[in-house]
């Protein structure tokens, strides 16, 4: 089969892009029902972006949903009997509440899950996959990385009390210095506990440069080993060319309760929101007991709808008008001219003027001829 | 092109000449128009004036890459951005206001007006009061005193409205005042420009509380 990929809408084009370079990986595709029990979305809220889903009763009285994720089906379904790693991708719909109409809408996802016994290599190339996929969507990327167990180290470090952690999480996610100490005092805690937090809202920038800062916090907290571990999983980048396309930032954050160490988010020169997030969960699947650790990431299709720069405001390349004395046979010569050039063309007896074309011909019975016509 | 989202109003020109005492300078803005978009090529700035309200929205969409918007905006509509700074400009506190004596007869569902729901919803959850919310768009001042509400929630600034109306403040929720934020994606690919705006800006934030 030849495909011509000028044909397709950004949609499609994309997913035959990251497809292949998935597969060149060894990941396979994870094919998956539209429909899961609601069950499983009600034990696991929290993972959930939002906690509106589709509901349904099937035949058989179960409360049914539309998937809203990915991730935990694709756990709940694998074999908890499986040794080693298993790495699949999958191209799905979900079904999600848009903030702007709060509604639901439908968004088509690329992504991949990397499952069971994960080590260093796996969550590293889980991150050069993650880079690549940024690299086929555009030339302007940054793939924007944190460590989500330093991070936790760091917050453990000034308070054990969940309501407190969960806000000074939320300055972590919002580069917020300005609100940390307001909220130290109001909970009396010491304003100089949260001095190496400070520090890490403050730190962003190249892997290097980020490594070597952190080392200033080594000596007080117990983070030397994750630092260790989080740069040996960077390290997939040397001599890739990629980078400088890499920025540790500690405000990619996300919930403990299922993700740990690794969490990052891919953002495209153009696009306001992140169109790439993902993490290591091992929270989430040794919870659900399907292995002991996991990684995967999700390219959100519908966001870089509007990286396509193909659309010329033109239907097709020729309208072929023809009348009613012309036959089927006369009228597919004509046509086949125009494809035999390259060019499509729409043949009608009598076309929408809503439509628009670059060129514009009719069949008569002296031959082919062009014609003005002005919308 | 650093893309910059003002609000429009006596807080937005407050804004702007701390942005021009910082070197970020467009003097075309000053020119007794209509128009809403100004430029400064060589340094490569744009400004616009925009709906107070909206400032976040502008940002969050990355139509503006930075922008100046109130607290009360960034707690109600809860933005995807980073909020870099507190310039300690446009004080005010969101509390809640009642009529002078007013006692919270807590068998009953509290009625509390309000054009900030989410903000009152969750002031209200957090100290498990049950209420019904009553979504106004303005003259808030005027629900208790046509029985309408119980209470309202809504921005102090001076208490001039709240005391010719008998009303007064029986809790400030969350002090308010006006914060630069930044389109998440934005700051990546334009950092440089928005890290020294944010220094400068915070350089004038700190002189004005010494």
């Amino acid at each position: 089969m030849k495909l011509d990929l000028k044909y397709l809408d950004s949609t499609q084009r994309i997913i035959f892009s990251l497809v292949p370079l998935y597969s060149r990986y060894g990941y396979t595709p994870y094919k998956m029902g539209k429909f899961e029990e609601y069950d499983l979305y009600s034990k696991n809220k929290d993972f959930l972006v939002s906690d509106s889903v589709i509901t349904f009763t099937d035949t058989n009285g179960k409360l049914m949903a539309l998937k809203p994720d990915v991730t935990l089906s694709i756990i709940k379904n694998s074999d908890p009997s499986a040794s080693g790693v298993q790495k699949v991708y999958y191209n799905e719909n979900v079904y999600r509440v848009s903030k702007g109409t709060n509604t639901f809408k439908e968004i088509p996802q690329v992504g991949l899950e990397c499952i069971g016994e994960v080590d260093t290599f796996d969550r590293g190339e889980v991150l050069l996959l993650a880079a690549k996929s940024l690299e086929t969507l555009s030339d302007s990327f940054v793939l924007e990385v944190s460590h989500l167990g330093i991070l936790s180290a760091v917050i453990d470090s000034i308070t054990q009390s969940y309501g407190v952690k969960k806000k000074l999480l939320d300055c972590v996610n919002e580069k917020n210095l300005h609100s940390v100490d307001g909220i130290l005092k109001e909970n009396n805690i010491s304003s100089e506990l949260a001095e190496p937090l400070k520090h890490l809202i403050n730190l962003y920038g190249a892997p290097q440069k980020v490594f070597k800062e952190l080392e200033q916090l080594e000596s007080a907290l117990p983070i030397k080993p994750l630092a260790d571990e989080f740069k040996e999983a960077l390290s997939i980048f040397e001599g890739t060319g990629l980078e400088d396309r890499i920025l540790v930032d500690f405000s990619a954050v996300g919930d403990f309760n299922y993700y740990n160490g690794i969490i990052f988010n891919g953002f495209i020169n153009g696009v306001p929101h992140s169109v790439l997030s993902g993490g290591q969960y091992d929270n989430l699947i040794k919870k659900m007991k399907r292995g002991p650790r996991a990684i995967g990431f999700a390219v959100y299709l519908d966001l870089l709808e509007r990286l396509d720069t193909q659309y010329d405001g033109y239907d097709a390349d020729v309208l072929l008008v023809y009348g009613d004395s012309s036959d089927v046979k006369e009228i597919k010569a004509a046509q086949e001219k125009f494809l035999n050039e390259g060019k499509t063309v729409l043949c009608a007896n009598n076309f929408n003027t809503n439509l628009k074309f670059r060129e514009y011909y009719k069949l008569e019975k002296s031959g082919v001829i062009p014609f003005e016509y002005n919308a | 092109m650093l893309n910059i989202a003002l609000p429009k109003g006596r807080l937005g020109e407050k804004v702007y000449n701390m942005f021009e005492k910082a070197g970020f300078e467009c003097p075309s803005i000053k020119e007794n128009n209509r128009k809403l978009i100004f430029e400064n090529s060589e340094l490569g700035i744009r400004y616009f004036w925009v709906k107070p309200s909206d400032v976040a929205i502008y940002v969050e969409r990355g139509a503006a890459d930075i922008g100046v918007a109130g607290k009360d905006i960034l707690l109600e509509y809860e933005p995807d951005v980073y909020e870099l700074l507190d310039l300690g400009i446009g004080k005010c506190s969101m509390c809640v206001a009642a009529p002078k004596g007013f006692r919270d007869d807590t068998k009953r569902t509290l009625r509390v007006a309000t054009k900030f729901s989410k903000i009152a919803q969750n002031y209200y959850s957090s100290i498990g009061r049950d209420i019904d919310i009553i979504h106004l768009n303005g003259s808030i001042e005027i629900a208790p005193i046509l029985d309408l509400s119980d209470v309202i929630v809504d921005i102090v600034e001076t208490g001039t409205t709240l005391k010719e109306n008998d009303l007064e403040v029986i809790k400030k929720i969350v002090p308010i005042s006006a914060r630069l934020i930044s389109n998440k994606s934005g700051f990546k690919f334009k950092s440089q420009m928005i890290e020294r705006v944010t220094s400068e800006l915070r350089r004038q934030a700190e002189d004005r509380n010494d």
